[in-house]
C-alpha cells in the first residue's frame, strides 16, 4: 500500500477541479475523486488489519521515507498506525458527505471545491507524515483554506468570524513551531518522529516545550480558554466548511496532543496532566452550560463541539490506555456526529432561512427524512447507547476511572454532569424544530435531495456501525494507543 | 591575465556591455520603447542565462575583487530580478519618455551592486556603493510630472548621503583601530576592543540605513510612494537582496571574530525591525507605503536569519530568491491595477476579484508567500530563516519572530480580503493584460509554487557555500 497515494488522489482532484470546465463538472470531479479516497482508505484498513494480523508488529506499517531538505535534516517520512488509521477513514467519509452537501453552491463553485480539496489534502498529508516539520506543513495548509471558505461563501459577521479563525490558528501553529524546533534543537537535530520517540528529552527542555505544543495544537481542538474562535468560526461558516472545521479539523489539534506532544515528552504529559483534566473539564462544563444558553442552532453545535472537545483532551490528560484509546474514539465519533449535524443545520437553513431555534416546529410532518436525522444525531450527541457518541464517552470515562486519586474521580464526575446537560439541549433543541405545531410558512418545504440524503446517509452509518460493533475501532486503535501509553508509563 | 579578467568579471563586462548599446542606441538616431523594450528584455534575459556559463573562482586587483560560486549565484539573482522588472513593469515603461535612460540607471547600479557584492576591501565596497546608490535616487524621480516622485528622490538622495557619511566615518575608525581595511587581513587585526566596536557600529548604521533596519527606516515609505512602481520594485527587491548579500558575507568574514557582539545588535535590531516594520504596515492604505512597511518587516526576518552563523548564509540566500519572485509579483499586479486605473490604494481593490480574477490570484499567492504560508515557497523561506535563528537556543527570540508571522497574516490577508470578500459598487474595471506582463507573473507565480517543493535547490546553494 503506497501512502503517497493519499496525498496525490486529492491533489489531482484539486488540480482537475481547477482546470474544468463548468460547475457540473467541477462537482462530479469532486466527488468521484472524494469517492476515490474513501475507497483508498477502506482499502488501507484492510491492508493495515491484514498485515497487523500476519504478525507485523511494527509501530508504523507502509513507512516510506525521502529526504526532503537534507541540510534540516528534513524527511518525507510518511507511515500510519491504527490512530492514523482511524483518522484518514474519519476523514474520508467527512469529506465525502461535505462535497454532497455543496452540491447546490453557485457562487464560484470553482474555487470553493479546490478549497475544500486543498482542506483535506491537508488533513490526509497531516495524519500520516512522521516527520514533525512535514507534519507541520500540512497542518498550515489546513488553515488558510478555511478562512477563503469563511470569508468568502459564509454568513453573518463572515469577515470578523474568518479573521478570527485564522489568526487564532495560526498563533497556534506559530507554538507548534516554537515547540518543534525546541524539541530539533534539544534532540540532536532531528525532526523525525519516531527517532524522537527514541530519544530521551531533558526534562527542563520538555517542561517549556510541552506547553508551547499542547497548546499550540489546543487552539485547533478549542483547549479552553482559547476556544472562542469555535462558536464564530461554525457560524460563520458555509455548511461544508463547518463539517470539515468541526470533522476534521479540530481533530488535527487532538492528535497533535497525542501524537507530538504527549508521546514525545513522557515526562512533562505527567507533570502537565492535572492541568490539561482541570482545563479539559472547564471546556466540557462550560461548553455544555454555553450551549443551553444558545437559540440559534449553528451556535449550539459549536459550543457542544467544544464540550465534546473537551472529552478528548479530558481522555488524553489521563493517560490511562483505555482512556486515551477512549479519546481517539470520541475524535472519529464527534467528527462523524458533528458533521452530520452540521449538514443536518445546514440543510433546515436552506429550506427555512432561519437558524433560530424558536422560528422552527415539526418539521419531522413537514421533512421527515433530514428531522430524523436530526433526532438520530441528537441522540448520538447525548450519548444514547447503541450510537457512537456513547461508545466513546464510556471508554474515556473507564479509562478516567481507572485513575485512583480523588482527583481524578472528581473531574470524571464532573465530565459525566455534562452529559445531562447536553441531553437538556439537545431534547429542547429537537423538541421545538421538529415536533409541535408547524410554523404558517414553513407546511410547504421539500424534504431532501438526493444528494443530501447520501451525504446523511454516510455519515449515519458510520454513527451507527461504530455504535453497535464499537469492537473493530477499539481493536485498531488500542494498540497505538498503547505503545504510546507504554513510553509515558516508562515501560 | 586578461582571460582572468575576462571570465572572472564577465557579469560586469556584460552589463557594462548593455549598457554601451543603450548609449549608442540613445546618441544615435534612438528608437521607438515599442522596440526598445523587447530588445532590452531579451538582452536582459541573454544577461541571465549568461550568468550561469564560464564561471571560475578567484580574485582580481589585488584582493579588491573577488569572485566564486556564491556570489555567482547572488548575480544571477539579481539579473533574474531584473529582467522580471523589465517584464512586469512593461506598461509604464513603454510609457516613459526617457526609457533608455532608465535603464542606464537601473543597470548602473545593478554593476555597482556587482561590485559590492564581489568587493573584498573596504573602499572597493564604499565606491559600489555610492554607484549603487546614486542612479536609485535618479531613477526615483522619474514620475516627472509628480511632485511626490521628486520628494522621495530628495529624501533618498539626503539619506544615503547620511549613511555614507556615517560608512565612511567607520571604515576611517576600522583602518584606524586595526590599520588595515582589506577583508582578507581584518579578522587578524580584530580583538574586539571598544574602539573597534564603535567603528563598526557605525558600519552596521549604514548597512541599516540601505536595508531599511529600524529605526533608521524612515525614508523608505516616503520613497516607496513616490517613485514609479518599476524603481519601488527595484528598490525594495534588487536593492535590498543586494545588501543582504553583502552584509551577511562581511558578517561572516572579515567580522566573524566580533560574532557575540553583532550577534547581540541582530537580535536587538531584528526584534525591532519586525515589530515597528509590522506595526505600521496594519495601518497604510496605499499599496505601495503597504509593501514598504511589509517589506521591512521582511528585512527583519531576514536578520533573525543573519543572527543564525554559520547556518545564515544559506537560509538568507534561499528567502532572498523566493523574496524576489514574491514581491515582484505584488508588485507587478500593483504597477499593472495602478497603471490601468490610477488606483493604489488598498480600498480601491475591492470586489477586484469579479473583475479581475488572475491578476488576484496572483496577487494573492505573492501576499501568502510573504506571509510564509505553505504550499507557498515563502513558508520554506521563512522557517528556515528563522530555524536559523533558533539554533543559538534563544527561543524567546523565535517565538518573537513566529508571533511577528501572525500580525503580518493580519495584513496580508486584509488585501486578501479587500479583492475577495469586501463588496464594491465601482470596483477596478477589467484589464486586458499584457502577454508579456502576463508571463512574468505567471512565471513568478510557478515559481512561488514549486521553488519551495522543489528541495533540491536550498541544498543547492548549501553546496555553493563550500
Amino acid at each position: 500500500m503506497n501512502l503517497l497515494l493519499l496525498i496525490i488522489i486529492p491533489l489531482l482532484t484539486a488540480v482537475a477541479a481547477l482546470l474544468s470546465r463548468n460547475k457540473q463538472q467541477v462537482r462530479w470531479i469532486s466527488f468521484a475523486g472524494a469517492v476515490a479516497q474513501l475507497i483508498l482508505s477502506i482499502i488501507l484498513y484492510c491492508a493495515f488489519t491484514k498485515e497487523r494480523a500476519g504478525g507485523n508488529e511494527a509501530e508504523m506499517l507502509f513507512e516510506q521515507n525521502y529526504a526532503l531538505f537534507p541540510a534540516w535534516h528534513i524527511n518525507f517520512h510518511l507511515g500510519v498506525d491504527g490512530i492514523s488509521i482511524a483518522m484518514i477513514l474519519l476523514t474520508s467519509f467527512v469529506v465525502v458527505a461535505g462535497v454532497l452537501v455543496s452540491w447546490n453552491i453557485e457562487k464560484m463553485t470553482k474555487e470553493f471545491y479546490f478549497l475544500l480539496i486543498l482542506l483535506s489534502l491537508g488533513a490526509y498529508g497531516f495524519f500520516i507524515s512522521l516527520d514533525l516539520f512535514v507534519l507541520f506543513f500540512f497542518l498550515e495548509i489546513a488553515v488558510i483554506p478555511k478562512y477563503l471558505l469563511i470569508g468568502i461563501w459564509g454568513s453573518g459577521k463572515k469577515e470578523y468570524s474568518a479573521n478570527k479563525l485564522a489568526l487564532m490558528l495560526m498563533g497556534g501553529s506559530a507554538l507548534v513551531l516554537v515547540g518543534i524546533l525546541g524539541l530539533y534543537f534539544s534532540s540532536g537535530h532531528s525532526f523525525d518522529l519516531l527517532s524522537l520517540s527514541k530519544i530521551k528529552i531533558a526534562e527542563d527542555t520538555q517542561r517549556i516545550v510541552f506547553p508551547l505544543l499542547f497548546v499550540g495544537f489546543g487552539v485547533f481542538t478549542a483547549i479552553f480558554p482559547l476556544h472562542t474562535w469555535v462558536p464564530d468560526g461554525h457560524s460563520s461558516a458555509p455548511t461544508a466548511g463547518s463539517m470539515f472545521l468541526a470533522g476534521i479539523s479540530m481533530k488535527l489539534g487532538g492528535y497533535g496532543c497525542l501524537r507530538v506532544a504527549a508521546y514525545l515528552m513522557p515526562e512533562a504529559a505527567h507533570q502537565y496532566s492535572n492541568i490539561i483534566i482541570i482545563l479539559s473539564s472547564i471546556a466540557i462544563l462550560y461548553g455544555a452550560f454555553a450551549t443551553m444558553m444558545q437559540k440559534d442552532l449553528k451556535y449550539i453545535n459549536a459550543y457542544s463541539s467544544v464540550s465534546h472537545c473537551g472529552f478528548v483532551l479530558l481522555g488524553i490528560g489521563m493517560l490511562t490506555t483505555t482512556a486515551v484509546t477512549g479519546a481517539v474514539m470520541q475524535m472519529v465519533s464527534h467528527g462523524l456526529m458533528t458533521a452530520l449535524f452540521f449538514a443536518v443545520i445546514g440543510m433546515i437553513y436552506d429550506r427555512t432561512h432561519t437558524r433560530q431555534v424558536s422560528e422552527m416546529g415539526g418539521l419531522m410532518k413537514v421533512m421527515p427524512f433530514i428531522s430524523t436525522v436530526f433526532f438520530i444525531v441528537g441522540l448520538c450527541s447525548l450519548g444514547l447507547p447503541g450510537l457512537s457518541g456513547f461508545v466513546a464517552e464510556m471508554t474515556i470515562f473507564m479509562g478516567s476511572w481507572e485513575n485512583a486519586s480523588a482527583f481524578h474521580r472528581i473531574a470524571t464526575i464532573a465530565a459525566c454532569m455534562s452529559i445531562v446537560v447536553t441531553a437538556v439541549y439537545i431534547l429542547r433543541a429537537i423538541g421545538q424544530v421538529a415536533m409541535g405545531p408547524i410554523k404558517k410558512n414553513q407546511s410547504q418545504l421539500r424534504d431532501a435531495t438526493w444528494n443530501e440524503k447520501l451525504a446523511a446517509i454516510i455519515l449515519v452509518a458510520g454513527i451507527i456501525v461504530i455504535g453497535i460493533i464499537p469492537g473493530w475501532l477499539n481493536d485498531l486503535v488500542r494498540p497505538a494507543a498503547e505503545i504510546i501509553m507504554n513510553k509515558i508509563a516508562g515501560k | 591575465m586578461l582571460n582572468d579578467f575576462l571570465i572572472l568579471m564577465k557579469s560586469e563586462l556584460v552589463i557594462t556591455l548593455i549598457i554601451f548599446i543603450l548609449l549608442f542606441i540613445k546618441i544615435g538616431k534612438g528608437m521607438k520603447n515599442e522596440n526598445l523594450l523587447p530588445l532590452l528584455q531579451v538582452l536582459l534575459l541573454v544577461n541571465f542565462i549568461a550568468g550561469f556559463f564560464f564561471n571560475k573562482n578567484g580574485h582580481l586587483f589585488g584582493d579588491m575583487f573577488y569572485t566564486n560560486e556564491l556570489i555567482v549565484f547572488e548575480k544571477n539573482i539579481l539579473n533574474l530580478g531584473v529582467y522580471l522588472i523589465s517584464l512586469l513593469c512593461a506598461d509604464w515603461l513603454k510609457k516613459t519618455p526617457h526609457l533608455p535612460e532608465f535603464f542606464m540607471l537601473m543597470l548602473s547600479a545593478l554593476l555597482g551592486m556587482f561590485f559590492m557584492i564581489s568587493s573584498g576591501n573596504l573602499l572597493m565596497f564604499y565606491l559600489a556603493l555610492e554607484l549603487a546608490s546614486i542612479p536609485v535616487a535618479a531613477m526615483a524621480n522619474f514620475d516627472l510630472e509628480k511632485k511626490r516622485s521628486s520628494e522621495g528622490a530628495m529624501k533618498m538622495i539626503f539619506s544615503s548621503a547620511f549613511s555614507s557619511g556615517i560608512l565612511l566615518f567607520g571604515i576611517s575608525l576600522i583602518y584606524g583601530a586595526t590599520g588595515t581595511i582589506s577583508f582578507a587581513e581584518l579578522p587578524g587585526q580584530l580583538d574586539g576592543s571598544a574602539f573597534q566596536i564603535l567603528a563598526f557600529a557605525m558600519l552596521i548604521g549604514a548597512f541599516a540605513f540601505k536595508l531599511s533596519i529600524v529605526p533608521f527606516h524612515l525614508w523608505t515609505a516616503d520613497v516607496y510612494e513616490g517613485s514609479p512602481i518599476a524603481t519601488t520594485s527595484f528598490l525594495s527587491v534588487i536593492s535590498k537582496g543586494s545588501i543582504a548579500f553583502v552584509f551577511i558575507a562581511a558578517l561572516y568574514i572579515p567580522f566573524q571574530k566580533m560574532f557575540e557582539t553583532w550577534y547581540l545588535m541582530l537580535v536587538i535590531l531584528a526584534v525591532i525591525t519586525m515589530i515597528i516594520g509590522n506595526l505600521f504596515a496594519l495601518r497604510q492604505q496605499n499599496i505601495k507605503r503597504f509593501l514598504a512597511f511589509s517589506s521591512i518587516a521582511q528585512v527583519g526576518f531576514i536578520l533573525v536569519g543573519m543572527s543564525g552563523y554559520p547556518d545564515g548564509t544559506t537560509a538568507v540566500v534561499y528567502f532572498i530568491l523566493i523574496y524576489v519572485f514574491s514581491n515582484l509579483a505584488a508588485f507587478g499586479v500593483a504597477s499593472v491595477i495602478s497603471e490601468h486605473s490610477g488606483k493604489e490604494n488598498i480600498d480601491d481593490y475591492k470586489g477586484l476579484y469579479k473583475t479581475n480574477p488572475f491578476l488576484c490570484w496572483i496577487l494573492t499567492l505573492a501576499l501568502f508567500s510573504l506571509a510564509g504560508i505553505p504550499p507557498t515557497a515563502g513558508f520554506f523561506g521563512k522557517l528556515f530563516l528563522i530555524s536559523s535563528g533558533a539554533a543559538k537556543g534563544a527561543y524567546w527570540f523565535v517565538t518573537v519572530a513566529a508571533l511577528n508571522m501572525i500580525i503580518s497574516l493580519y495584513y496580508y490577508l486584509r488585501v486578501v480580503r479587500a479583492m475577495f470578500m469586501d463588496k464594491n459598487e465601482q470596483p477596478v474595471e477589467k484589464i486586458k493584460t499584457n502577454s508579456t506582463v502576463k508571463f512574468a507573473l505567471i512565471l513568478c507565480a510557478a515559481a512561488i509554487v514549486l521553488v519551495g517543493l522543489l528541495s533540491w535547490i536550498y541544498d543547492y546553494i548549501q553546496s555553493l557555500m563550500n
